[in-house]
Formats: C-alpha cells, sequence, structure tokens
C-alpha cells in the first residue's frame, strides 16, 4: 500500500509527454501555476481548460490514475467553492433559502476558484505520472545549477534526493520484516484501540531508526571509498536531451500566454 | 614470488575510544597478483587493516605503501583508484537508483568523460554476467546479484587490488559462489591482487596465502595447508576449520592413511573413492 502511494504515481507509457525532458516540463509546470492567475472570465478559462485536456490527452494516462490524484484533494476543491457560494455577497441574489442566500458573483467566483484548483492539480500530477521520480531529480539539479554560484548546495541537494529514492523499497521492505517479527512477539498493528496502536508503532520505529543510523554510516564509507569527495570533478552519467517537440511545448504556452493576456477582461 | 604492492611498516591504530590497539606494530607485505586472505575472530584487527589499506583511516604509527605511493592525505584519492573495495552489507554500499548508475557511481566520481563512463558501464557488467540487469533497481536483486554489481563498479575504475571486506558473509551458499567464482575469473583475466577479509575459512582454502590476525597481530602467516595443520591452535582462537580438513583428521585419527591434508571437498570426495583402503 505504501508502495503505490510513492511508485504509483509513475505511469509508464510512450507517449510525446513521456519522452519530453524533465526541464521542459518542469518549466512548464512552473510557468503554468503563474499564469493560470491571468485567468479571470469564461472565455480564458475555457482557455486553460482546453489546454490542460489537450496535455492530459497526449499523455495516454488512462483517466482512473488521474482520478486517483485527485480524489483526496477533491473534498478541497468543493470546500471552497462552497465557502465561495455562501461568503461572497455581491451581485444579483439568485438563491435564497431561508438563511442561504446564493449571490451571483459567488456562484461566479465558486466556479472559477474551483476550475482553477482542479487544472493545477491536474497538470501537476501530469508531471509526477509521467516523469520518474529520479528523472525529476536530474531535471531540478541542472535548472538549480545556476544558484551553485551563490553557494546553494545544488549537486548535495540532488544527490540526497536519489539516495533517499534508492532506500525507500529498501527501508520498506525492513519495515516489513521488523513488523513481522513484533507481531511474532505479540505486538498488534492492526487492531485494538487508536491509543494502543500508537504505541505499537514504537518498537517498530526504533529498529528501524537504528538500522538506518547505521546504513547511512557504511554508505558514507562505501561512497568514499569509491572516490567520493563531493561535486565538484564530478561528471555525470545520466544524460537529459532536449528535443524539438520540448522546444514545441514552450512555445504553445507561450502562445496561451499571450492568448490570456488578449482575452481576460 | 612477485613484487610487493602493498606493504605495512610497523602500523599501529587505535581506536578513538578505546584503550587497546586494533593494530599493534603490524608489518607485512602484500605480493602482486596474489590471493591473500586475512582471517581471524571478530576484534582481531582485520577489518581495521582493510580501512587503513584504502585511507578511510589513518594508523596512528607506522607506514603504509600502495603501488609504490605513500599513503598520506594527499595520495588517498590516487590510492583509492588503485584499491576497489567490497564491503559486507550487498545493500549499504548501493549508491546508484538502477544497476547501471550504481556502476557509474565511482567513474562520475573521478571525472571520467560520459563516453567513456558508457562503454566501462557496459563492459564491467558483461564481465560480472550483470548486463541483463542494466535497468534493474537493487530491490530486485538478490544479494549476490548486487555483490556482483558492487565488484562491477569497482573495476570500472580499472584497479590493480580488490579488497573482499567480508563481502560474502551475508549471502546464501549460492551467491557466496557467484561472487567468488567471479573474482576468481577477473583475478585470472586482469592479474589483480585479491585481498579477502573473511571469518569463512572454506573462502580462506582457496587462497594463495593466509594471514591469521589474533588481537590487532600478525598470529601467523602461510600456505592453506600449513595454517590448517595447527587445527588446535586456530579453534583456541575462535577461528573453525574447513569441514574437509576436519574429515581427515579424522580419518587419519582412525587409522586410514590419507596423502595429506583436503582443502576442499572435491579433492576429499575424490581420494575417497578412488583409493583403496583396509579397515
Amino acid at each position: 500500500m505504501m508502495e503505490k502511494m510513492i511508485f504509483g504515481r509513475y505511469v509508464p507509457a510512450d507517449s510525446v509527454i513521456h519522452k519530453m525532458d524533465s526541464r521542459s516540463k518542469l518549466i512548464i509546470i512552473f510557468l503554468f501555476v503563474c499564469i493560470i492567475f491571468l485567468a479571470n472570465n469564461a472565455v480564458t478559462y475555457a482557455l486553460i481548460g482546453i489546454y490542460t485536456f489537450f496535455m492530459l490527452g497526449m499523455s495516454r494516462i488512462p483517466v482512473r490514475f488521474l482520478y486517483g490524484g485527485l480524489k483526496p484533494v477533491l473534498w478541497l476543491v468543493l470546500f471552497t467553492l462552497v465557502l465561495q457560494l455562501f461568503f461572497t455577497k455581491e451581485g444579483a441574489l439568485l438563491v435564497s433559502w431561508g438563511p442561504i442566500k446564493i449571490y451571483e458573483e459567488g456562484l461566479r467566483m465558486g466556479i472559477f476558484i474551483s476550475l482553477r484548483f482542479f487544472f493545477l492539480i491536474l497538470m501537476t500530477s501530469l508531471l509526477t505520472l509521467t516523469t520518474t521520480p529520479i528523472e525529476i531529480t536530474d531535471g531540478l539539479e541542472t535548472l538549480l545549477n545556476p544558484l551553485k554560484k551563490v553557494k546553494f548546495p545544488v549537486h548535495e541537494m540532488a544527490l540526497m534526493m536519489s539516495i533517499s529514492l534508492r532506500f525507500i523499497p529498501t527501508l520498506m521492505q525492513e519495515t516489513d520484516k521488523i513488523m513481522k517479527a513484533q507481531i511474532a512477539r505479540g505486538v498488534e498493528f492492526a487492531s485494538g484501540p487508536f491509543k494502543e496502536r500508537i504505541k505499537a508503532v514504537i518498537p517498530l520505529l526504533i529498529p528501524l531508526f537504528v538500522s538506518s543510523f547505521k546504513r547511512a554510516e557504511e554508505l558514507a564509507i562505501a561512497m568514499e571509498a569509491r572516490g567520493y569527495r563531493g561535486g565538484e570533478g564530478r561528471t555525470k552519467y545520466r544524460q537529459l536531451s532536449w528535443h524539438l517537440a520540448d522546444s514545441l511545448q514552450l512555445v504553445l504556452l507561450a502562445m496561451l500566454t499571450i492568448l490570456l493576456f488578449l482575452l481576460r477582461s | 614470488m612477485n613484487e610487493s604492492i602493498v606493504s605495512l611498516k610497523e602500523v599501529s591504530f587505535q581506536y578513538d575510544e578505546q584503550e587497546r590497539y586494533a593494530l599493534n606494530h603490524v608489518s607485512l607485505d602484500i605480493y602482486e597478483g596474489e590471493w591473500l586472505a586475512i582471517v581471524g575472530h571478530n576484534g582481531s584487527g582485520k577489518s581495521t587493516m582493510a580501512k587503513l589499506l584504502n585511507g578511510l583511516q589513518f594508523p596512528q604509527q607506522g607506514e603504509i605503501t600502495v603501488c609504490g605511493m605513500q599513503l598520506n592525505e594527499e595520495s588517498i584519492w590516487d590510492i583509492r583508484k588503485q584499491i576497489g573495495m567490497v564491503f559486507q552489507n550487498p545493500d549499504n554500499q548501493f549508491v546508484g537508483t538502477t544497476v547501471q548508475d550504481d556502476v557509474a557511481f565511482g567513474l562520475e566520481n573521478n571525472g571520467i568523460p560520459r563516453d567513456e563512463m558508457v562503454r566501462r558501464v557496459e563492459d564491467s557488467l558483461r564481465k560480472v554476467k550483470m548486463d541483463q540487469f542494466l535497468y534493474q533497481e537493487p530491490h530486485h536483486l538478490s544479494g549476490g546479484q548486487k555483490q556482483r554489481v558492487a565488484i562491477a563498479g569497482v573495476l570500472a575504475l580499472r584497479p590493480s587490488i580488490i579488497i573482499l571486506d567480508e563481502a560474502t558473509s551475508m549471502l546464501d551458499p549460492r551467491g557466496r559462489g557467484e561472487v567468488l567464482e567471479t573474482v576468481r575469473l577477473l583475478k585470472a583475466e586482469k592479474a589483480l591482487t585479491v585481498i579477502s577479509i573473511t571469518h569463512d575459512l572454506e573462502e580462506a582454502a582457496k587462497a594463495d596465502r593466509i594471514i591469521v590476525m589474533n588481537k590487532g597481530e600478525v598470529f601467523r602467516e602461510g600456505t592453506p595447508e600449513e595454517i590448517f595443520s595447527m587445527d588446535e591452535q586456530l579453534i583456541q582462537l575462535g577461528l573453525d576449520i574447513p569441514f574437509s580438513v576436519k574429515m581427515s583428521k579424522a580419518f587419519r585419527q582412525k587409522g586410514i592413511d590419507l596423502s595429506k591434508h583436503y582443502l576442499s571437498e572435491e579433492e576429499l570426495v575424490t581420494e575417497l573413492w578412488t583409493s583403496r583402503f583396509s579397515i
């Protein structure tokens, strides 16, 4: 179950979006998050909607995976809708039902803000659904490279991320093993009152912590023995490659931005 | 014998909080192209020795020379290129997210250009017969496979010495066999010097020379035959004797005269079914 939470995100498929460079995807998502705030009327929201669904279509990700990403945040979207509906008191009165009064502006704002949320979540899930975590790490490392000038530890951060990614399955396997060992000794993880179950996590966490520290130390020694001495003078094995499709995607986004500027009220 | 490739002169080392010396005035030579096994009880100083050779720890006294270079702060990076180490826990030395990334890690550290890296990664994975697993993630590999990837990572840097620091102790018999066989083939092909630090005497039995460590000192040094003939003493040091050696000894006590000490089960079995005994 836990494995699904972290790895179930990436859905392999042979699509244009999957083949894109992780750098261009990251740039597009970042810009998209900015330009979505340009939309302020029906036409501009429709444009953003068309763009979002166009991208989703190209990724060939089955709808159920997108829904899986949306489900936990759906409540938040509904909540903002309701909040806007009841607390904006501008424009013409539409519905009056006892103490509940819904105004035109409230309805408009509610729909727009929920749509904004909706599109943002879809686009960001698109990134994680079509890009492996390690590709995202590589992309971030290259994009943030200029920050090295201001002494921001870009290489170290990227290495930390990739080592964490590599050790997640190992630690999961270990958690599973410890859990079984503790169950064999009579610890109940799945039943009993809430307080008891929280307490039961302690004999799971402590051995896990101890072994993680041991692993970290051994890993550090192994890395040093293999000649690791920080990012300087290091070459990279993984390579990112920027294709025509990446440039075209950026052009498409630029066109969207221009249209939004022209059509917003 | 060949030239000495590693030499320790009067080396002493003490861990910070401990009074006892982990290594106490140890002097020894390791020769080019040999397979040397260093055996000893836990705490005999054998793993400390491996760490000293690679500059992971520095001795308080004495001198270490590796491939003609004296070990010090400046030379450790060149020395680490010459010495590849494979550690005990297969998981805790796997740095990359996939097999190929892990093999490339050491190359990246040494600033090898990418084209060259790709060639060396493929090449060394083929040598350890793991080239089918290029994109595999570590949690889908067995312990023996992970250790073979670790050997490939070492090999990619083209070292002259490989240190196996208890590299087979966490593996099942099959994984152990795989790893040792790989190292044996590579040693023959590349004229490597192999230093295997182990407490598995079956593994040590296959070496050219054995050094027995005890309490931070070299206790005995000799060929496997010589070492295993001191059986009682070995047991006192907390080491066991290989099964085949024990068997030959028991046969001899029963009055069955075997021609020599047998180091491998295979040899012993062959002798038993080809000889005529009168009981």
